[in-house]
């Protein structure tokens, strides 16, 4: 700071405790809906103190659900948005350090065309292609599993270039060393480039946890059967009773046991969340 | 391209190394991706018996569409408020937040765990909030005499995925701008201040144009964002109603594909958004190499 302007700093303080409130405000009423009984919403204004309901809404969700919408418990929903995320961080990162390891520490054939092959999946999000690919795996009968979950959403071009640019960095020296020494390309891989990408992937963990657990059109399109239901998918079709208002309560329960897992990520791991954040966009 | 001045020598492993991304890439990225291109071509009767070869008819029946051209229009709309809402909050805050010395942290930490909120997730929220019978939202709008009512008029049901769009995309917005903004040099602040300019002037000829290489990558950043991520807002909120108001270009390749059973049309719409997507991730990497050298 330059010179001192107390009104200055007064008015920064304003406005930043504005926006701070502005961005929790949905997720207050939200969390405060869910306290509520199913009779406070039918007329009038959403209530905007806590209810008595807190323990019993989030019991009953988590263990039975809401039976009318055929929708299994919440606990097996928050069950499956887990397998997934892990899945497809666990399997982005994997196949992603193999293959940046390949590009930067082998000279072969085709190089570039696989080089190429990989980028172009940086400009194609599932959105554009979303037909051809669920007939894709519908042909390969993966629809209703988890592989079919996640397989299709592993391939990432973002995390092998995050690899690539940190493998770059890393000195020739223990390279050299390492042949001197005897070790083979995996030993090298295994003993020396590991562990000195701990953080990158820890990083790019958290990134990848949060875009797997948010994931909705791919889940909302290849599960037909409700075990295999995520909890980020499952809040709309419970949203969306036929011919009846929502049961807001329950909903708005599930509103937040469905963002509570991924932002404790990210307010634990703020760190490594921004400089993953900050460095897969480079 | 790069690679180290030690390499292995192997004739089999780096092509085992590579051969898990590259199959998946195939299977579900380049295959999929051909089909959509090659279907673009087609036309399919009805009950899906015969296929014919149309050139470029689909592309020609839907540059013709009033419905598709309003879907381009409302897409335009929606991507540009989406982008300077949340850019130009993120900047007010980070710009506040840059000047605290010891809170700077704690702000942080309140401002950027709505990354972590799924779309449909803060889609639903916001939808609650404006519902027309109960939500606070369109009560204290009736008090201030406008009956709010997302399902009946384009112009509400606009704002509301607008809103909850933006909401989320705020605490990505303003890492970036805080990123940046400590990255400028106090020395040019300090300068210009001993130069008479207040923090007004100061803030709009020192830090905004160096702030612009941040500004214009999240504008890019912002546009893919609300052109292809909110795909699950749209859905979880308004389902592109009322009358096609919010069906954003994502949102009409699925309601065309999936539930229209279009083939031939929701492709060539796959193609088109396709070569957006690219056009705006070369304009993106032209953006980085330009900033890699300055």
């Amino acid at each position: 700071m330059v010179e001192n302007r107390p009104w200055l700093n007064i008015f920064s303080h304003i406005v930043l405790i504005l926006g701070v409130l502005t961005v929790a405000f949905p997720v207050y009423l939200a969390f405060i809906a869910s306290t509520h009984g199913p009779d406070d919403f039918m007329s009038g204004v959403m209530p905007v103190l806590p209810g008595p309901h807190l323990i019993d809404n989030y019991w009953q969700m988590l263990s039975q659900g809401v039976s009318t919408s055929g929708a299994p418990p919440l606990w097996r929903m928050m069950f499956n948005s887990l397998v997934m995320a892990l899945m497809i961080a666990v399997g982005k990162i994997a196949i992603s350090i193999l293959s940046a390891f390949a590009m930067v520490y082998f000279r072969f054939p085709l190089r570039g065309v696989a080089f190429w092959l990989i980028f172009i999946t940086l400009m194609l999000p599932v959105e554009v292609r979303i037909m051809p690919t669920f007939k894709v795996v519908a042909d390969l009968h993966l629809l209703n599993s988890y592989a079919g979950l996640s397989i299709p959403l592993i391939a990432s071009a973002t995390a092998t270039f995050l690899f690539r640019q940190f493998f770059l960095t890393v000195p020739d020296e223990l390279t050299e060393a390492s042949r001197v020494d005897g070790a083979t390309p995996m030993m090298f891989f295994r003993d020396i480039l590991l562990p000195l990408s701990r953080t990158n992937i820890a990083a790019l963990f958290v990134i990848l946890f949060i875009y797997g657990w948010n994931q909705y059109l791919w889940p909302l399109l290849i599960t037909t059967d409700p075990q295999y239901y995520t909890v980020v998918m499952g809040i709309k079709r419970m949203a969306d009773v036929a011919d009846a208002i929502p049961q807001w309560n329950v909903v708005m329960a599930t509103v937040i046991l469905a963002m509570l897992p991924p932002v404790v990520v990210v307010v634990a791991m703020q760190r490594l969340f921004v400089k993953g954040l900050v460095e897969t966009e480079k | 391209m790069q690679t180290k001045r030690t390499v292995f020598g192997s004739p089999v492993l780096p092509y085992l190394l590579v051969l898990p991304q590259l199959a998946i890439t195939f299977v579900f990225f380049l295959w999929p991706a051909g089909q959509a291109v090659w279907q673009s071509f087609l036309r399919e009767d009805p009950f899906g018996l015969k296929t014919s070869f149309v050139w470029f008819a689909n592309y020609q029946k839907l540059f013709v569409d009033p419905q598709y051209l309003y879907s381009l229009q409302i897409t335009a709309v929606f991507a540009l408020s989406v982008a300077v809402l949340s850019i130009g909050s993120a900047l007010v805050l980070a710009v506040a937040a840059d000047r605290m010395i010891r809170l700077s942290q704690t702000y942080t930490t309140l401002l950027v765990w709505p990354y972590a909120v799924a779309p449909a997730v803060a889609g639903v929220m916001w939808w609650f909030m404006f519902n027309p019978t109960i939500g606070i939202m369109s009560y204290m709008l009736e008090m201030l005499g406008y009956d709010w009512n997302h399902s009946l008029n384009p112009t509400d049901a606009m704002i509301l995925v607008v809103i909850a769009a933006s909401w989320k995309q705020i605490s990505y917005n303003f890492l970036f701008f805080l990123a940046g903004l400590q990255a400028i040099p106090a020395s040019l602040n300090e300068a210009a201040a001993i130069d008479g300019a207040g923090p007004v002037k100061r803030f709009f000829t020192i830090v905004l144009p160096l702030l612009s290489p941040t500004t214009f990558f999240l504008a890019v950043v912002n546009m893919v964002y609300a052109m292809f991520d909110t795909f699950a807002v749209i859905h979880a909120t308004t389902q592109g109603g009322p009358s096609g108001s919010t069906a954003i270009l994502v949102y009409k390749v699925f309601q065309d594909g999936f539930i229209g059973l279009k083939l031939g049309s929701s492709a060539a719409q796959s193609v088109v958004l396709m070569v957006i997507v690219i056009t705006l991730t070369v304009i993106q990497f032209r953006w980085v190499e330009r900033h890699v050298e300055y």
